[in-house]
């Protein structure tokens, strides 16, 4: 314990080691803001903002190097709660909700709302059904609680499959944002971006595993909701939205209302922009339906929330806290400072569609000449890079809403430029989405290093391992894995969000009943176990996989959705072969009650 | 703590801890489904300038859920220091 002092003067200093950091980061932004009117080109003020917030998370790296085991995969389970809420917040946030999210709510209407909807009320079953208990447990990873409740290799075995796969398609999409975030701040190609992305966040992982992880994450956090709500709240100020536009937009949305009606959004048809990835706008911003909108609304949301809770790289970030009360305590910080986000998004998509639509605003464009606004300096920059593509399908010389095309994504990306903000903005929202996408590839890549190593390598094949074998093992899994990402990420398979939401519902079809069983029904046992994971994943898989090439989706389930088919499979088989088979041993029952109280030590720390 | 890990103790702490998650999981299923299945009639409501149904998916409902966290907690901690079972 010689070493106990000196953690905790760290633990007792990080509100100002954090505050400290956060000064910084505003001094960086400011000198960044003077050195753009000294006549420091915009690109270079975008190279200094990736560039020196990167180095700053690969010094957090190092600086949490560690050769101990709890260090390495618990943090030391020494991460004070409103720490692990903002570690928690940046691992959820991933480069699509930084980049993507307000583009979906701006081209998906109120359909797409229930990914907000979903990602955020997932923490509520997080809170209720799994984190406390996962902590009480004690284990180092998600299919450690499944391998020791249910005892034997072999459902170890089959949740780590499952973790590689939920995990290893979110990571691409994770190391795809890296690449293009760094490709486009820093001038080089999109294949050179991956790579470099892929360094920075491995020098935030290797060295130091889940601590190095946690510190870095926090000051992840700090810089992503910066830069995300400064832009915004910037705008709104510049463009009369009001001081603090969350609140005050209900008269943009019934605006939009009106315009799309004038301008019969959805109702004439598109031409073809030639250009790949750019859409024009067809659905109403908010019209929410009945039936089966209503129906899909409730399906996306639902495989979201049951994703949320199944995803191991968030779980385990609630093995580091020092108590179950903490863990719990850390949920709800984490909801909140994900709501920060989740709730700005709205209204930043609301906002930037009213700038655009409406002729009144002296930022509108539609309806107006084509030649006139092809002069913006923000529709040449967008254009330029295939983002943006005008086109004068009935050649009135008038823009059209069926003749602007662009990127989902512009909506974050562009906002700066289309209220007329400084450059340094711009920089800003780089940082911000870089944050984004590599603290979500360091916890996701980290959650599968930690189970091949743990479960598969120390657990299964060589339990006499010592130290310094597991921790090197550990290492080279994490590199390995990082490169495979990378590798896969570079050819482009798929789009930033259809890989993310199936994740989820990987996850949630595998996953959700053998966890949440395993806690709250004590006649669930191995073989009932076994048989939820294998015949949900399955058949959700086998689902994607129909849907995917081409079958009809029954009741509108389609491959956005497939926990919706794999989770009853995964609930009854679980059921029905738990009943027909021996209950679990008095020693396992006996456990199940030891998690289900709050005091004392860990289940297995006592073993 | 002796008597906190007596059975009995234990028993009804875990009887008041389900009860707690049944009616935070139940105000979770009103939030997350039950108010967006009828979002198109309660848009004609309007609250603080939304319609209200759009309101509920843009920030009612997430809301909620953080001060249901919360709230959770604040009593799942009087439930486990009652039973003397806080660590």
């Amino acid at each position: 314990m010689a070493e106990s002092s000196a953690p905790r003067k760290f633990i007792s200093d990080l509100p100002k080691i954090y505050g400290m950091y956060t000064g910084g980061f505003v001094v960086f932004i400011l000198i960044m803001a003077v050195l753009e009117r000294a006549g420091v080109s915009a690109a270079n003020i975008g190279i200094m903002f990736v560039a020196f917030t990167v180095v700053i998370y690969a010094v957090i790296g190092w600086l949490s190097r560690t050769m101990q085991v709890d260090a390495y995969y618990l943090a030391g389970r020494e991460v004070p709660p409103v720490f692990n809420g903002m570690a928690t917040a940046a691992d959820w946030m991933s480069g699509a909700s930084f980049v993507a999210l307000a583009g979906g709510i701006y081209f998906g209407g109120h359909g797409y709302l229930a990914f907000v909807v979903g990602w955020t009320g997932g923490y509520v079953l997080v809170n209720s059904l799994m984190a406390p208990y996962l902590r009480k447990f004690g284990c180092y990873t998600v299919p450690d609680f499944i391998g020791n409740r249910y005892g034997g290799n072999m459902p170890r075995f089959v949740a780590t499959v499952i973790l590689f796969v939920a995990s290893f398609t979110y990571v691409t999409a994770q190391i795809n944002a890296t690449g293009t975030i760094a490709s486009r701040a820093l001038l080089i190609p999109f294949e050179v971006g991956v790579w470099f992305g892929l360094l920075g966040i491995l020098l935030c992982s290797m060295l130091g595993g889940m601590r190095a992880v946690t510190w870095t994450q926090v000051a992840q956090y700090i810089v992503l909701i910066i830069a995300y709500l400064i832009p915004v709240i910037w705008m709104s100020n510049v463009q009369g939205f009001g001081i603090i536009p969350h609140f005050g937009y209900g008269d943009a949305v019934s605006r939009i209302a009106e315009l799309e009606q004038q301008y019969n959004v959805g109702l004439a048809a598109a031409g073809d922009p030639g250009v790949r990835g750019v859409r024009v706008l067809t659905t109403l911003h908010n019209d929410p339906g009945t039936g089966m909108a209503s129906w899909k609304f409730m399906t996306l949301a639902f495989c979201m929330m049951t994703g949320t809770a199944s995803l191991p790289h968030i779980l385990m970030r609630y093995f580091t806290t020092p108590s179950v009360r903490a863990a719990r305590k850390s949920v709800s910080w984490s909801l909140l400072f994900i709501f920060l986000l989740y709730f700005t998004a709205p209204a930043l998509a609301t906002l930037t569609k009213l700038q655009v639509l409406d002729p009144n605003l002296a930022t509108g464009i539609i309806g107006k000449q084509i030649d006139v606004i092809s002069q913006l300096a923000w529709i040449q920059n967008w254009q330029s890079v295939g983002f943006l593509a005008i086109v004068d399908g009935n050649g009135d010389g008038l823009l059209q809403i069926n003749e602007f095309f662009m990127r989902p994504d512009i909506v974050v990306l562009a906002t700066p430029e289309i209220a007329g903000l400084p450059y340094v903005i711009s920089g800003l929202v780089a940082a911000g989405g870089m944050a984004a996408a590599m603290s979500t590839a360091d916890g996701l890549l980290l959650a599968i290093a930690n189970a091949l190593s743990h479960d598969l390598y120390y657990k299964i094949i060589d339990p006499n391992a010592d130290t310094r074998t597991r921790l090197i093992v550990a290492r080279v899994l994490l590199i390995g894995i990082g490169i495979l990402a990378a590798l896969v990420a570079s050819l482009r398979l798929t789009g930033i969000l259809g890989a993310v939401a199936w994740a989820f519902d990987f996850a949630a079809s595998g996953l959700f009943f053998p966890l949440v069983l395993g806690v709250w029904w004590k006649r669930a046992n191995r073989q009932g176990a076994l048989a939820g994971m294998i015949l949900g994943f399955l058949s959700g898989t086998a689902y994607l996989y129909y849907v995917y090439t081409g079958g009809a989706p029954w009741l509108g389930i389609d491959h956005l959705r497939f926990a919706i088919i794999g989770m009853p499979v995964s609930l009854v088989a679980m059921v029905v072969v738990s009943l027909a088979t021996e209950a679990p041993s008095a020693e396992i029952q006996q456990m199940v009650d030891d998690i289900r109280d709050p005091s004392g030590r860990t289940i297995l720390d006592r073993e | 703590m002796a008597d906190g890990n007596s059975s009995v103790g234990r028993d009804e702490h875990w009887r008041k801890t389900r009860n707690l998650t049944v009616w935070v999981l139940i105000l979770w299923v009103i939030f997350s489904f039950v108010v967006h299945a009828f979002a198109k009639g309660l848009n004609g409501t309007s609250f603080i300038g939304f319609p209200l149904g759009y309101y509920f998916a843009v920030q009612g409902s997430l809301a909620i859920f953080v001060l249901l966290i919360f709230g959770q907690n604040y009593l799942q901690d009087r439930i486990d220091e009652e039973a003397g079972l806080n660590d």
